[in-house]
């Protein structure tokens, strides 16, 4: 092992990156006892030792590059996955961000101790300037679990929204001419669009003259889902369908008068079936029911 | 937009919009991009063809149409107005969904109109009966 007590001039990074390389093996064993590997590799110790080997490898080539400061520098990029795969497993044990922060937060003193016992000798301006390098690096190395942690997070909200798009919008034919929308939680400006154009385009491809929007799924009903109604219900009417919106329940209809919402001439019913009734009836269509013969009364 | 598009743009730039008479129903069709000029004249054409057909009906086919501004649509309003002062009932026929929305983005819902998915339900409308029905009618599910 290299005597470092003589290069008590050299610039603090480099120092740090050398401390790095030469004590691999010990922080990573020492990692390997932290509460944040020992519960992810729980398996064996060895291949916690493989991994904070990695991760030691990576802030080594973080120093060497000088960008100590920086969470986007190359060299975390080789154990990104690796570090985010820690952090969510984690997550799954149920620890908040905070916690996973505070355990990351442990793997410093034991790694600042080795430094510290290396440096000895070494003049005290020297000692401290290499410590806050280790310091500052330990830090990146959090903020690049953290962010890894939450963009994860974020692309898993992203793609449930996605997904809550495609499957809260089907268009259901009832009979010849009829159509009906389901419409299930709420209904926000981006949703109400999905809801209008696929309506309308099933309008088209259906002929449909009679459209009925059942809010039955819908929670609650403000002015903005209201609103978001009467829009549908006019771009409908423009294209030459009626639309009826139906599933109205008590307690929204009390809510709506409350509010003072008026869905102007928006034909309304309270049930699917009401306003299917009342489509039928529209269209001259009747349904009966067949005598105990199977006879259809006349 | 492309830069070796010739000016004056070719189409019904300086055309009239044919007015063809049905019966008592006048059938226009508007087709493409329409001028503010053209849609002027349109108007002034129906109001004296109404006047002197005596048609108790218009149907304008909008099918063709890809974009109507709030200009289009007051003029449209204006037809419906006009056309009802003349003892006649305008249905408006076959707007794209993507028009239908952008109309209602603008405020523009237009309710002095009626509206029909096509020229057939249209003409069933105006008329009162209906047209020869399609094969696999719509009425399959009565008694």
């Amino acid at each position: 092992m290299p005597e470092q007590a003589q290069k008590t001039s050299g610039s603090p990074t480099p120092e740090v990156r050398d401390f790095l390389r030469r004590r691999r093996e010990q922080i990573a064993q020492r990692w390997a006892d932290e509460p944040l590997f020992r519960s992810v590799f729980t398996v064996s110790r060895d291949e916690a030792v493989e991994a904070g080997k990695s991760v030691v490898d990576a802030l080594a080539q973080v120093a060497d590059a000088e960008r100590v400061e920086d969470p986007d520098a190359a060299g975390f990029a080789a154990v990104r996955e690796q570090l985010a795969r820690m952090g969510a497993a984690r997550s799954r044990a149920g620890l908040s961000t905070g916690q996973v922060s505070t355990e990351l937060a442990a793997l410093r003193p034991p790694v600042e101790n080795l430094l510290l016992s290396d440096l000895q000798g070494a003049s005290a301006d020297h000692t401290r300037a290499s410590v806050t390098v280790l310091n500052v690096l330990m830090g990146t190395l959090r903020v690049v679990v953290m962010q890894t942690a939450l963009s994860e997070g974020q692309s898993l909200i992203d793609r449930q929204r996605l997904q809550l798009l495609e499957v809260a919008t089907p268009v259901i034919k009832l009979w010849d001419g009829i159509v009906a929308v389901p419409l299930i939680g709420t209904l926000d400006s981006a949703r109400s669009q999905v809801v209008m154009e696929t309506l309308l385009e099933t309008i088209v491809e259906q002929q449909a003259r009679h459209a009925i929007l059942d809010i039955t799924g819908v929670p609650a009903v403000d002015s903005l889902v209201a609103q978001h109604l009467m829009k549908t219900v006019a771009a409908a009417r423009l294209m030459g369908a009626e639309c009826i919106v139906s599933g109205i329940r008590p307690a929204i209809a009390q809510t709506m008068v409350h509010l003072g919402l008026d869905l102007g001439n928006v034909v309304t019913r309270a049930s699917l079936a009401d306003a299917l009734g009342y489509v039928l009836h529209q269209l001259g269509v009747g349904i009966v029911t067949p005598g105990p013969n199977g006879a259809v009364p006349r | 937009m492309n830069e070796a598009v010739p000016w004056p743009l070719p189409g019904p730039a300086t055309g009239h919009v044919p007015v063809l008479r049905l019966g008592d129903v006048l059938l226009v069709t508007l087709q493409g991009d329409l001028y503010d000029s053209t849609a002027e004249q349109l108007q002034r054409d129906l109001a004296e063809a109404i006047a002197r057909s005596g048609a108790a009906g218009v149907v304008i086919d909008v099918s063709g149409v890809d974009v109507v501004d709030s200009f289009l649509g007051r003029i449209l309003a204006e037809i419906a107005g006009q056309a009802r002062l003349l003892a006649a009932r305008t249905v408006l026929v076959g707007m794209r969904p993507a028009v239908a929305i952008t109309l209602v983005e603008l405020g523009l819902t237009l309710p002095g109109l009626r509206t029909a998915l096509s020229t057939e339900a249209a003409m069933e409308l105006l008329t009162g009966r209906a047209w020869p029905a399609r094969s696999g009618g719509r009425h399959r599910g009565s008694p």
